[in-house]
């Protein structure tokens, strides 16, 4: 046990988890009338679904199992897909996911298990406050802390390539708190 | 000695009111109160140099806080030898001691001396001839501030030292990160490293040859170490997640560096010749930032395993890592001074992040910045001064306090950020 916040917060992630998914299979099976403010996702992710045929076509096939997946490349670029939101928000000095955040990495999971050829990596930040080097672990830990989430759901380690930039490369370039929340980030970028 | 003494005397009653107040007190009085007042007379002939000495040697001893600058405008003569002066005209402005001097152009060289004058006692108590092409000049000042420094406290002043920081500049794809070494003074900078991807962390070496520095040339963080004479580099930490921060030891055959392939940032040595590695700490917390002491037995870092970040201290031969920092919920980014006295770091008060001053033998914590956004303390070789990235007003710039947080002054500034000044060894 080297990490117990972390396996801590995994396990908590996992029993967050493991209570969504059961809703979510059962209502993406059923038409997603239950809770308004999922609907619209997961229409979509009927849409992916039917888009994706002339894909590689095992990922698709393997994506029954999620119940829920049948992503493809082209919701990456798709806005109304929960795949391009791929920025993800944090609070100063914290690692910790938002709930709405996690889902959303839940669906890249579900991609990048279905597609075993595509990699990503996951680029964390900082704000500007404080010192260098102890952000550049804090953009790690935040790094870290989305692939836990990703790998948890099935996306596989060498799939996966964790970097922190620290504090290094600033989103916004102000000196405020407006310019800070966005620079507390991590970025999913997806390798072509 | 006497005035040694008296200096002595104001540092420790300003530290008792200090204490008297509270814990922490904001100390920033600008002025230079108990420090020597010392009148720098223009060198003769000064006028004709490309560098104006006595400029140079007034700004490096008022710097540190130490030295208070008599104004040239009360001056009542300008003698530029001892057989000249009027030690009445030097008491009554209230002047301990004199520097005069002159310098000459002597075909492509110039002719340099100097004499500083104990105005009480009206005696010499240091005088120098030197030779020097124009463009050593400032380097030359700079000696004679050592002379100075020496002379009236004991020991030296590290005006010949050098700031390495980095300098970004430039948008989006034509941003550019530069390592820059310059003089002490932030004067003459020459750009030894340049990039488009990150660079950080500059350490200097023991001996001043060698740097080692964080550079993302590679697209994510690897440690390099180059000779600043040569250009020679070599990377020497690649491992898979973090390398950062490196900390040279003092003998210089090794690094700490954090290392975050275990899964999480912890604190390891590295072997410099040998590429071999040792786990220095091991918590699920981020260690990072690790400092050697200057008896190279122990090694101070930043971790956050209490919470936010805190300064811990561990031996390098092993034991427990004891936590030294207690003020305050954010302390980082630690600094040792070189008699192992005094630590500086990074300290959060009030949502300001400013530069902090511990005596370690006291337990006494002064802040001495203003903040909001201060970061990258390091002291200067003589362990009266911290030069750290002060951002009061936007820009960063690299500025310079006292210890006793007396001196103020903004030493490199423009073209773009800079920041992460380190200060070499004497």
């Amino acid at each position: 046990m080297k990490h117990p916040i972390r396996w801590l917060s995994i396990i908590v992630i996992a029993l967050a988890l493991s209570g969504c998914a059961t809703t979510d299979q059962g209502g993406g099976a059923a038409a997603g009338g239950q809770e308004g403010q999922t609907a619209g996702a997961q229409g979509s992710e009927t849409a992916g679904t039917g888009s994706s045929g002339d894909m590689e076509g095992s990922g698709v096939e393997a994506s029954g199992a999620q119940g829920s997946g049948g992503f493809t490349s082209a919701d990456l670029e798709d806005p109304s897909s929960p795949l391009s939101e791929r920025v993800f928000y944090f609070p100063f000095d914290s690692s910790q996911i938002a709930p709405e955040d996690v889902e959303t990495l839940t669906k890249h999971a579900q991609y990048l298990s279905t597609h075993p050829e595509v990699s990503v990596n996951i680029e964390g930040h900082t704000d500007e406050r404080g010192s260098r080097e102890y952000n550049l672990a804090l953009g790690e830990r935040r790094a870290q802390a989305v692939a836990d989430v990703l790998t948890l759901n099935g996306a596989a380690g060498d799939q996966l390539s964790v970097v922190s930039y620290g504090e290094e490369k600033p989103a916004a370039t102000g000196h405020d708190e407006e310019a800070w929340s966005q620079n507390r980030r991590v970025e999913l970028v997806y390798e072509r | 000695m006497k005035r040694l003494q008296r200096l002595l005397l104001a540092v420790i009653l300003g530290f008792a009111a200090t204490q008297a107040q509270a814990q922490i007190t904001v100390d920033i009085t600008g002025g230079a109160l108990g420090a020597l007042p010392i009148a720098v007379v223009p060198f003769e002939g000064g006028d004709a140099a490309p560098e104006d000495i006595a400029g140079i040697v007034r700004e490096d001893l008022t710097r540190t806080g130490l030295f208070e600058a008599v104004p040239r405008e009360d001056f009542l003569a300008r003698p530029a030898r001892m057989e000249d002066v009027n030690f009445r005209n030097w008491r009554v402005i209230g002047a301990d001691n004199l520097l005069v001097g002159s310098v000459e152009r002597n075909g492509g060289q110039y002719q340099v001396r100097f004499e500083l004058l104990d105005v009480y006692a009206g005696s010499r108590m240091v005088g120098k001839r030197y030779t020097a092409s124009g463009s050593d000049l400032r380097r030359l000042a700079h000696t004679i501030a050592n002379e100075v420094f020496r002379a009236l406290i004991g020991r030296g002043g590290g005006f010949n030292s050098r700031l390495a920081y980095v300098r970004a500049a430039g948008a989006g794809d034509a941003r550019q990160f530069r390592l820059v070494v310059a003089q002490a003074d932030g004067h003459h900078p020459q750009t030894i490293v340049t990039s488009s991807e990150p660079l950080l962390s500059p350490a200097w070496g023991p001996k001043g040859e060698r740097i080692a520095y964080v550079s993302f040339e590679a697209g994510r963080s690897e440690i390099v170490v180059q000779n600043v004479g040569t250009g020679q580099r070599r990377t020497v930490a690649q491992f898979k997640g973090i390398n950062g921060a490196p900390a040279w030891s003092p003998d210089g055959s090794r690094l700490a560096v954090t290392l975050s392939r275990g899964g999480n940032p912890d604190i390891y040595i590295l072997d410099i010749d040998s590429g071999e590695t040792r786990q220095f700490t091991s918590h699920w917390a981020i260690d990072t930032e690790p400092v050697w002491a200057p008896d190279g037995k122990s090694v101070l870092f930043t971790s956050d395993r209490a919470g936010g970040p805190q300064i811990f201290r561990k031996g390098v031969r092993g034991g427990d890592a004891e936590r030294l920092t207690w003020d305050g919920d954010y302390n980082a980014s630690a600094d040792i001074s070189p008699d192992g006295r005094l630590l500086t770091m990074v300290h959060r008060r009030n949502g300001q992040f400013r530069i902090a001053v511990k005596n370690l033998e006291t337990d006494t914590t002064r802040v001495l910045s203003q903040g909001p956004l201060d970061e990258s303390p390091t002291f200067a070789p003589n362990g009266v001064m911290i030069a750290y990235t002060r951002t009061h007003g936007g820009t960063p710039t690299i500025a310079t306090i006292s210890v006793h947080g007396r001196a103020e002054a903004n030493l490199i500034q423009g073209n773009g950020d800079v920041r992460e000044p380190a200060w070499s060894p004497e």
